[in-house]
């Protein structure tokens, strides 16, 4: 919950309430990148980036070397399991 | 030493260390105690266990774990509201998972979920949104806990759910917040703190700039520091150094994540919906000033303490638990009277047992392991 964990942007579905598909360790989801859209940036031109997400928002840039250590470290802290648990049950197939 | 290689980067790691041993050793020739550094958040309590980090640095270092873990501070009162809450027929009760093995009064909500409560966890409070939602003859309530961090998250979904006009969907706001909290512990008269390691990813949403009252008003070093093994190290080490050039300042380690003036919009969310509350009670900590919020008379419509007839009872922690004296760094985890026999991860008696964040649950699934320490000191006088 606290932790976050990195994702990369894929697409924008709903540039209006700024609802991203992330994906995040081979889950894609929809996620709000509502807290990192910077004025004058369209939310599309953030695809591609990495960002690192708690709890279905993303909070914070990350560059792609910072996206695979804290992947690598959630990992092995066991951090991340049970946030992907419950983000794969409440993800749309 | 035997965790060091698998820092990414050991060389670095070893250099850090005989830095930190040189420092302290310099700093602590002239005191009869140690120097004491708090990490005021779980995630690096977690990382200092998960790699032993303790155990590398030399005796005349100590790490302090902070109160840092949200789930961790939660009164027993508050699992015995959300029970009460959940067991309502009409309620759809929904919360991450962390919260749900938290021991109340009476039961957990994962044992209130197995008497037949509606219970599910969810992964973001836009779930919980998408749940009321899809159920409109249904109450569905969120378990809103955490610190700055998690915040926005919950008040964005209050916001839609506004927009939305989602009347059936409302907050149970446990959210706490830092400033007050690390006030709190430089108050308290027990505590001789050297230093701080600041958290990652709340002062991501709030920035470095709200904890110049640390430095200069108390006078205590503080370096906000990002997670892997090698930050603790290297946020440790800048800690150090400013105790022996005699500064306080905030420092900031994890600049590739907190920028100096946080996330403008994740703190307008914050501000547009959430207001302090007077005080807000903590597990083991008793009462803190300011120290939780609440929602606003605006918002009043989505939150399930206006909405609801909520118990809130105040319950005493059981009488054998010392989580309030492990949380001030008065006792270690271990030297608690039911540490690893009435208290375990499986069955906590305390919370901080329950999260892998909190200290107690992070010295018996690490410390033991690699550290005689909590054998040495059972047969000590405490
Ligand atoms: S062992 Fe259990 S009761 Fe004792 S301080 Fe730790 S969590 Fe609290």
């Amino acid at each position: 919950m606290c932790l976050g964990i990195p994702g990369r942007i894929v697409e924008v579905t709903d540039a209006n309430d700024r609802v991203a598909i992330v994906d995040i360790g081979g889950v894609r989801r929809p996620i709000n990148i509502c807290f990192i859209v910077e004025d004058g940036r369209t939310p599309e031109s953030y695809v591609g980036e990495w960002v690192l997400v708690h709890v279905g928002f993303a909070m914070s840039h990350l560059d792609e070397a910072e996206a695979a250590r804290t992947l690598e470290l959630l990992h092995e802290l066991g951090e991340a399991q049970a946030e992907f648990d419950a983000m794969r049950q409440t993800a749309p197939p | 030493m035997k965790y060091v290689d698998e820092f990414r980067d050991p060389v670095k790691a070893q250099t850090l260390l005989a830095e930190i041993r040189l420092l302290s050793a310099r700093i602590t020739r002239t005191r009869t105690r140690p120097l004491q550094v708090m990490e005021v958040c779980g995630g690096h309590t977690h990382s200092i266990f998960r790699y032993g980090i303790q155990q590398m640095l030399p005796d005349e270092v100590e790490f302090v774990h902070g109160p840092g873990c949200p789930v961790c501070v939660l009164p027993m009162g508050r699992v015995d509201d959300c029970v009460a809450l959940a067991e309502r027929a009409e309620v759809i009760f929904t919360t991450f998972g962390d919260a749900v093995r938290v021991p109340g009064s009476r039961k957990s909500l994962l044992k209130a979920k197995a008497d037949g409560a509606d219970v599910r966890i969810v992964y973001s409070p836009l779930d919980a949104l998408a749940i009321a939602r899809k159920n409109p003859e249904r109450e569905v309530i969120f378990f809103g806990l955490g610190f700055e961090t998690t915040m926005p998250s919950t008040a964005m979904t209050v916001i839609q759910a506004r927009r939305q006009d989602v009347t059936n969907f409302s907050l149970f706001c446990n959210h706490i917040t830092i400033i007050p909290t690390i006030k709190a512990i430089l108050d308290s008269p027990d505590l001789h703190l050297d230093g701080f390691l600041g958290p990652g990813h709340v002062s991501m949403v709030i920035g470095t700039t709200i904890y110049d009252f640390v430095a200069r008003h108390y006078r205590k070093p503080i370096t906000i520091a990002g997670f892997e093994p090698l930050d603790v190290l290297h946020a440790l080490w800048m800690v150090l150094r400013q105790i022996d050039e005699g500064r306080c300042e905030v420092e900031n380690q994890y600049g590739r994540i907190v920028p100096r003036h946080g996330n403008p919009s994740a703190l307008a969310a914050i501000q547009e919906v959430y207001e302090l509350r007077e005080f807000f009670e903590w597990r083991g900590l008793g009462s803190i000033d300011h120290s939780g919020v609440r929602l606003r008379e605006s918002y009043a419509a989505f939150d399930a303490e206006r909405k609801f007839a909520v118990p809130n009872i105040r319950i005493a922690d059981p009488k054998a638990c010392q989580c309030g004296e492990v949380l001030k760094g008065v006792i270690k985890p271990y030297q608690c009277k039911v540490f690893g026999t009435a208290c375990t991860p499986e069955v906590p008696l305390g919370s901080l047992m329950v999260s892998s964040e909190g200290a107690c649950a992070a010295y018996y699934n690490y410390g033991r392991l690699d550290s005689p320490e909590p054998a040495v000191a059972a047969g000590a006088p405490a």
